[in-house]
């Protein structure tokens, strides 16, 4: 292989790109080494099973991956604007549809949830970590050099091209030859692993590891929608491991599944794409109805309202998340009553939706609000999701959604849920728990600046969306026609507000962490769930002392008592996991693995596979019991910490 | 845990002698038996899930107490999802079962369902 | 985490590691289930595909069907009693049977090696058409399951050998036998739905 195949040539966007990743590279490497750092990174990060420290890599790795899936966004959005654009090329545009995509589902809103879910279940449960620390950090590498693997397509190899569902036969061996594709299967695969892992490790930590007292039916209403997310993954993922699979097989060991020879199905890809993808779909947005759940008891200053009736409409939404997946494909033609069963079993979902958007203004009615910036995320949402839930139940009516299928109406309603639903949950609920993670809030008034831009950006970007659906403008395309020019530059104009939101996101990130005031209670925001109990910063073993909870909102009642959630008599040594290298090591290694098979190199891709389980014998083989911190140890560092 | 003392365990022999047996009959029915084609595929499916639950519950010890309710729990809905993943791709992917098979009486039926559509 | 021991519960349910161990490997169970599901749903949808190469009837053999059917549900009975000796406390017994175990787990896998390489002869390939695609990757799948389990049981002999019955052995071992069981389970379904139903259409 010449080396000019090897890397992207030709396009001064991606030079521009590589350089950049130069010069980042070197400057990390630089400032590891000038600030000695290299041992603090390997002990305290890359070496971690933590859940807090894990959770923490996964939002910042998510937030880049917001950043990388946001520059696709604005690239697009650019070569809309006008009509006969030549800011971008076909094929260049094919790869950043295809990458915006998939990054922004797969490496961005799920770990950015997941990692919400690292820091606060443990927490909101009284655990003093996860039932699997070992494999926790297992995922979390999963996940991160998936991620990277993926990314790399960009300047080495070529990115993917096929849209981020990746439908046959066009992303078969002979329509799209070449590593690009392949980046997709693989970097999906390792990933969609380790988020198979996190769905039995945190399952078996809620099902098992809850304080005593605390029944599932006491449990924080985020728990719940995490319990019910990693569910849905134990189940849905499976299906999309299996499809990659045979996708790979098909494309660099010649099997006839998805081919246009041997009989081959394409079909049958759609079919198990969405059958992975449309629970998919929930395993995003479930933890966002719980974060602003949490957010809007919180600062409503009042229980949930149909606490009992919002667990069981999640319930109910994940049982039908497994049934509609055929209206991602009503024109495939499957046939009227193929269709009509798919069409009406996805409008029931929009009951158990529906119930709980009314469970949340019931909360909000008669309430003292305390306009705060995750508050204001959460009153957003309500509004915005119900304009793109409505237009999904206009989608699901399988007759209109043959004039529907593929056009902006379709992009518009799914970046109003996952926008609106999802997004606006990532902001509020990495604004909630910051003070948890970091030890002080995010400035109040940048957080409001960033906040309006980006929500006003976000409907000025997709409302006109919706017009150019109904105008005939499909996706997928790189020019656009006068006729629909009006419209896609008001849409442009929203895109770089909502750019500008998050760059004011970060900022104030930034701006926190110099001025901020730092936290001297564990409870900021006077909070009603048991991870608000704990000092900040939360020690290694989370609760010194486990509390007994006997009713929904375990905090707020022990407050109403007078109770302290730490009982100095009670003190006794706790057992810990020592950290480990192994689970870093062990993915890198299969990452490498997976990085040979992209490019068919069979055998390096084997030596990379043994090489992996060479390592998980090696872990088979590992008793370490971890240690324990002493009773002196764990009331000298509360003591300090709740400045007793 | 009663038998967990006792030296021969009969839980187990007796679940091993049904699944002999299961497996006997369920290739009896297929291959000597002269029962429709339908009839034959519902009994052998029907056997073979009386195996898994002989598995499930003889020698998994799937409602032993100590790991709680999530065994079968999830081992329910597992069987649920497995249903709903090979009767749902049925279902839905069965316009396809009219491929062109290189000619033959395939091909007017294929034609009939490309009108109707 | 405590280490409580309480007697009435078997010893790889007394620590709370090992608890939460067997019920993540219930969950982890199920999500195989998910995953042999999908196969199995891509091989029915795949039925009939097999363009030019050879039918399943033709090339489908009772006989080495059984004896390989067999020798699972031997193991897996053998696996069995290897738990069923290790709750007695009998380190002899628990390593006699699973070493029985894990004979009858390789001769399976060179019996299903032989019996694909039979089929590529009669030139039935995993490239020569959707279905026979479809049924290699359904049956190879389970065979890499079995190829695994027999690595795992080999890793547990040594540290048998090394440790003993403990809390932690005892957990691995058991299970390793709730994934033996397993894979008895998904080849009932293998052998039904694909041989016997291949050779009766």
């Amino acid at each position: 292989m010449q080396l000019d195949e090897f890397f992207v040539t030709g396009e001064p966007l991606i030079y521009a790109g590589m350089v950049a990743i130069a010069l980042v590279t070197s400057a990390v490497i630089f400032l590891l080494t000038y600030f000695k750092k290299w041992g603090w990174l390997w002990r305290e990060w890359l070496t971690t099973v933590d859940h807090k420290k894990i959770g923490i890599m996964y939002i910042l790795s998510a937030l880049a991956m917001l950043f990388r899936g946001g520059a696709d966004a604005l690239m697009m959005r650019t070569q809309l604007a006008f009509p006969d654009m030549n800011f971008l090329d076909a094929q260049h545009y094919n790869e950043i549809f295809t990458t915006h995509g998939t990054v922004m589902i797969i490496f961005m809103a799920m770990p950015f949830l997941i990692g919400l879910m690292n820091i606060a279940v443990p927490l909101q449960i009284g655990a003093r970590d996860f039932a699997f620390p070992y494999v926790n950090a297992l995922s979390f590498w999963a996940f991160f050099f998936g991620a990277m693997l993926f990314n790399i397509s960009f300047v080495i190899g070529g990115s993917p091209d096929a849209g981020w569902t990746s439908y046959t036969p066009l992303a078969g061996a002979a329509m799209s030859p070449g590593p690009g594709q392949n980046f997709y299967l693989l970097g999906l695969q390792l990933s969609g692993i380790g988020t198979l892992a996190t769905g039995v490790n945190l399952m078996v930590t809620i099902l098992k590891m809850r304080a005593p007292g605390m029944t599932l039916f006491k449990m924080p209403i985020f728990s719940w929608s995490s319990l019910i997310t990693m569910f849905i993954i134990v189940f849905a993922f499976p299906i999309l491991t299996v499809a990659l699979a045979l996708l790979t097989i098909d494309r660099i060991f010649g099997s006839q599944f998805f081919t246009l020879t041997g009989e081959g199905l394409p079909m049958m890809w759609a079919n198990l794409f969405w059958m992975w993808g449309h629970p998919e779909v929930y395993i995003v947005v479930l933890p966002a109805f719980g974060i602003f759940s949490e957010v809007i008891a919180t600062f409503a200053r009042k229980q949930l309202f149909g606490y009992s009736v919002m667990v069981w409409s999640i319930i109910l939404i994940a049982g039908l998340s497994f049934l509609v997946w055929v209206h991602h494909f009503f024109t495939m033609g499957a046939g009227a009553f193929v269709n009509s069963v798919f069409s009406v079993s996805t409008m029931a979902i929009a009951v158990p939706t529906g119930v709980k958007i009314f469970n949340w203004l019931a909360t909000l009615y008669k309430s003292k609000i305390q306009i705060t910036v995750p508050m204001m995320w959460a009153l957003a949402f309500i509004p915005s999701f119900v304009m793109g839930g409505v237009t999904g139940v206009m989608l699901g009516m399988a007759a209109a959604d043959y004039q529907f299928h593929n056009s902006y109406f379709l992009i518009a309603h799914f970046h109003y849920v996952l926008i609106a639903g999802t997004v606006f949950a990532c902001f509020a609920g990495l604004i909630y728990w910051y003070p948890k993670m970091f030890g002080h809030r995010l400035n109040e008034r940048i957080g409001k600046i960033a906040f309006w831009f980006f929500v006003i950006g976000f409907h000025v970007c997709f409302l006109p969306q919706y017009f150019l659906g109904l105008d005939g403008m499909p996706r997928r395309v790189f020019h656009i026609v006068p006729e629909w020019f009006n419209l896609n530059v008001v849409s442009t104009v929203g895109a770089f507000g909502m750019g500008i939101g998050f760059a004011v996101f970060v900022y104030n990130i930034y701006y926190s962490y110099r001025y901020s005031e730092r936290e001297k209670t564990g409870d900021p925001w006077n909070g009603r769930t048991l991870e608000w109990a704990t000092p900040i910063p939360v020690p290694e073993y989370n609760f010194a002392v486990v509390p007994h909870v006997d009713s929904l909102d375990a905090f707020w009642t022990m407050k109403e008592r007078g109770e302290s959630p730490y009982d100095e008599s009670k003190v006794k040594p706790i057992h810990m996991p020592s950290n480990t290298g192994k689970p870093f090591i062990m993915m890198g290694i299969l990452t490498l693995a997976s990085f040979f098979l992209v490019f068919e190199w069979i055998w390096l891709a084997a030596a990379g596979l043994i090489g992996g389980i060479i390592m998980m014998i090696i872990r088979s083989f590992d008793y370490d019991e971890g240690y324990h911190i002493s009773s002196e140890e764990i009331i000298e560092t509360e003591r300090s910490a709740r400045g007793l | 845990m009663a038998n967990q003392s006792r030296k021969i365990p009969i839980q187990h022999i007796v679940g091993f002698a049904l699944s002999i047996t299961l497996t006997l009959l369920a290739a009896w029915t297929a291959l000597r038996s002269s029962l429709p084609v339908m009839w034959i595929i519902i009994a052998i499916l029907t056997m073979a899930v009386l195996q898994a639950a002989i598995q499930l519950f003889m020698f998994m010890h799937i409602t032993e107490r100590g790991a709680g309710h999530a065994p079968w729990n999830m081992m329910f809905h597992a069987a649920v999802i497995a249903v709903i993943l090979v009767a749902g791709s049925l279902f839905t992917m069965s316009f396809g079962f009219h491929y062109d098979n290189g000619g033959g009486d395939s091909q007017p039926e294929q034609q009939q369902e490309q009108h109707q559509n | 985490m405590s280490t409580e021991e309480s007697n009435a519960k078997p010893l790889e349910y007394r620590t709370e590691s090992g608890e939460l161990g067997i019920v993540g490997f219930w969950i982890f169970l199920a999500a195989e289930i998910a995953l042999f599901g999908t196969l199995f749903a891509t091989y029915a949808v795949l039925f009939g595909r097999t363009a030019d190469s050879p039918l399943p009837s033709d090339l489908f053999e009772p006989g080495s069907v059984l004896i390989m059917t067999f020798i699972l549900l031997i193991s897996s009975f053998t696996c069995g009693i290897a738990i069923h000796e290790m709750r007695r406390g009998s380190v002899k017994g628990l390593v006699i049977w699973l070493a029985i175990t894990l004979v009858l787990g390789l001769s399976f896998i060179g019996l299903e090696i032989h019996e694909f390489i039979l089929y590529a002869h009669e030139g039935a390939t995993l490239q020569s058409s959707a279905y026979w695609s479809a049924f290699f990757i359904l049956a190879g799948t389970h065979g890499v399951h079995v190829t695994l389990g027999s690595g795992w049981a080999i890793l547990l002999l040594i540290q048998f050998a090394q440790r003993g019955i403990t809390s932690i052995t005892s957990r691995k071992v058991f299970i390793l036998g709730l994934y033996w069981h397993f894979l008895d389970v998904v080849w009932i379904f293998i052998f039904t739905g694909v041989y016997l139903i291949g050779m009766v259409i």
